[in-house]
């Protein structure tokens, strides 16, 4: 034990001493967190509109006015040819632009239905959807309301219309911080898991002074848990400012118990600290551990269900994510803070975790010798 | 010679077809100064490598300290100290932090510890370097420094690879006081060097060429058998012609 707190407090020592390592540790990742968060959202607002309005009539003016008024949409020009409406779009200008034909209010006064065409930007195809959804959503609230008053007695709503009330649960407001929050903590205490732990005995082993320890009688379980238990500690602090940024700054509700969440975050350090001394133990220099953590850590995101969802993804991807454990931390880090899940729902990937927690110390202690063959 | 302190017997290590130390066999004595000279290559730090239990022998067995290398590999280390050529203290610590880590997993007391610290400072005149940085003390002092901390723990041997490279005459004799004085305590001291006028320091020396042991003796005797006047005659003489078989 007393073997232990001497590496601890080497350790503590080396790292508040390296200059270049400590604000990468203790400023950088709540800069990304801050950034990453009001960055990364699927929100679309104020999107680039474009007006080609050929009826010039009041009924066209009210329904153009339905798309400015409704927030989502900025108007940046008009124009009366579709040859400078496409240009527009082409040049980036506009990423929608609503044609209204002659003869719009005419045909609607007199039969009741008229066409009007949206051309939206599809290059990026999930904004398209929504800009799609946002105009539809206009066109049916237009169709509701303004149509009624438009040709009186006009049967617009029919008798037995279904019409969907959609209510978010966990997310009432449909924050998208609330969501990307949690994951952002998670991809956050990883990278600094991973990286510390993947440079820290490499490191050692570069400047030499691995053999040094390797001649003493230190015991493997000694080094490794004085190696492996500053830079849990330091996650958990990474961990724990996060949780306070998100608190604080972003509002995400915390409806599960902290309790839970830090239990779960402690079994989960294990798991990329162990990785990462698997990967010192491997590599000769430095530079190959941060390439390997690198590698791990860019597939372990772009799987992890933050940015894109797992259940859009293919059927052996989809299996594949459960071999990562920053999809079990970033699912139960929303599921407790969002849905406030006990500990009985998060029970399954909670064992994932505890399973690769113990399967990453074995190998890493098992790879990690005194001496080589 | 009194009673071995390190005996080996036909130690062996091959990197794939290359052997790096072919069949060593010698014994050290207890409190002798053991020179290990060779050129560049020629498997002297893989020997001690072996010997301090850093690296697996292929064949062959060795017993240091009265313990076996592969059997007792724990209670070897617990005997011995090491101070490798690549300088392998820890240069981002102070001086006594770095004395504070090694006594502390060697298992010393903390008053062992604050009393050998300050014993130590005082005899290496470095009391008021205590709270430097390693990275900014001259080499001579740092080598001076990884000594003393290498034996702190009063070990049997003390394994010495190339401990005086780079640091100019006066502080390579200083160094030598130094292993003198463990060497008067008792302290075995295994020493790869070469400079031949360390080598004339030594109580015996063995000369390795290519993984074997061509010569091992008192300075004075090698020096008479190859009717040489200086170490370094003999050390030409045998590193240039290649030992024959056996």
């Amino acid at each position: 034990m007393r073997t232990i707190l001497f590496i601890l407090q080497k350790e503590f020592l080396q790292i508040f001493r390296n200059r270049g390592m400590l604000p990468i540790i203790f400023v950088l990742p709540f800069i990304q967190l801050v950034i990453l968060s009001y960055a990364a959202t699927f929100d679309v607002s104020q999107v680039p509109f474009h007006l080609q309005d050929r009826d010039r009539s009041v009924t066209s003016r009210r329904f153009a006015e339905k798309f400015t008024a409704s927030g989502y949409f900025n108007l940046t020009g008009t124009s009366s040819s579709d040859l400078q409406s496409q240009s527009e779009l082409v040049r980036r200008n506009a990423d929608l632009v609503l044609v209204i034909p002659v003869g719009f209010e005419r045909d609607l006064v007199t039969t009741g239905h008229a066409q009007v065409q949206l051309m939206i930007n599809a290059e990026d195809g999930f904004s398209a959807g929504v800009v799609q959804t946002y105009a539809s959503e206009i066109v049916t609230a237009f169709n509701r309301g303004e149509l009624k008053r438009l040709i009186p007695g006009g049967e617009v709503t029919a008798a037995g219309e279904i019409s969907m009330v959609p209510s978010s649960w966990y997310n009432p407001e449909l924050k998208y911080t609330h969501y990307m929050v949690p994951g952002i903590i998670v991809i956050l205490v990883t990278l600094i898991g991973l990286f510390l732990s993947g440079m820290n005995v490499v490191r050692e082993r570069e400047i030499g002074t691995i053999d040094q320890i390797n001649v003493t009688p230190i015991k493997r379980y000694q080094f490794i848990t004085g190696k492996l238990l500053p830079l849990w500690i330091i996650g958990i602090g990474e961990l724990s400012v996060g949780l306070v940024i998100a608190r604080l700054l972003f509002h995400v509700p915390m409806l599960g118990s902290y309790a839970l969440v830090y239990l779960v975050a402690g079994i989960y350090l294990l798991v990329v600290l162990g990785m990462g001394l698997l990967i010192s133990t491997v590599t000769e220099t430095q530079q190959q551990a941060m390439f390997i953590a690198w590698f791990f850590m860019v597939i372990f995101t772009l799987l992890s269900g933050l940015f894109t969802s797992i259940e859009s993804m293919p059927e052996w991807a989809q299996r594949m994510t459960m071999l990562n454990p920053v999809r079990h931390f970033v699912d139960i880090m929303r599921r407790v803070m969002l849905k406030g899940s006990g500990i009985a729902e998060i029970a399954s990937p909670l064992l994932i975790l505890t399973a690769f927690a113990a399967l990453m110390l074995a190998l890493a202690v098992n790879r990690y010798r005194k001496v080589s063959e | 010679m009194g009673e071995p302190v390190i005996q080996t017997d036909k130690l062996t290590r091959r990197f794939g077809d290359f052997v790096a130390v072919d069949a060593l066999t010698f014994a050290v004595g207890r409190g002798e100064i053991f020179g290990f000279l060779g050129a560049n290559g020629a498997g002297k730090t893989t020997a001690i490598r072996m010997l301090t239990g850093l690296l697996t022998p292929s064949t062959g067995s060795a017993s240091v300290a009265g313990f076996d290398l592969y059997t007792e590999s724990e209670k070897v280390k617990r005997n011995i100290g090491y101070m490798s050529q690549r300088f392998s203290l820890y240069d981002d610590l102070t001086v006594k932090e770095n004395i504070r880590f090694f006594a502390g997993i060697y298992g010393l007391s903390d008053t062992a510890i604050k009393e050998k610290s300050a014993k130590l400072l005082k005899k290496l005149d470095l009391q008021h370097a205590a709270n430097a940085r390693l990275r900014s003390l001259p080499l001579g002092w740092k080598q001076k420094l990884a000594f003393s901390v290498a034996i702190l723990h009063e070990p049997k041997i003390v394994f010495l690879d190339e401990p005086t490279g780079g640091v100019d005459p006066v502080t390579r004799r200083r160094f030598w006081d130094m292993i003198y004085e463990a060497s008067e305590r008792g302290i075995t001291v295994f020493v790869t060097t070469h400079y031949m006028d360390e080598a004339e320091y030594c109580d015996r020396i063995s000369i390795m060429v290519d993984g074997r042991v061509a010569a091992l003796d008192t300075p004075e005797a090698l020096k008479r058998q190859y009717r040489a006047e200086s170490m370094n005659e003999v050390f030409l003489h045998l590193a240039r012609a290649k030992p024959e078989a056996g």
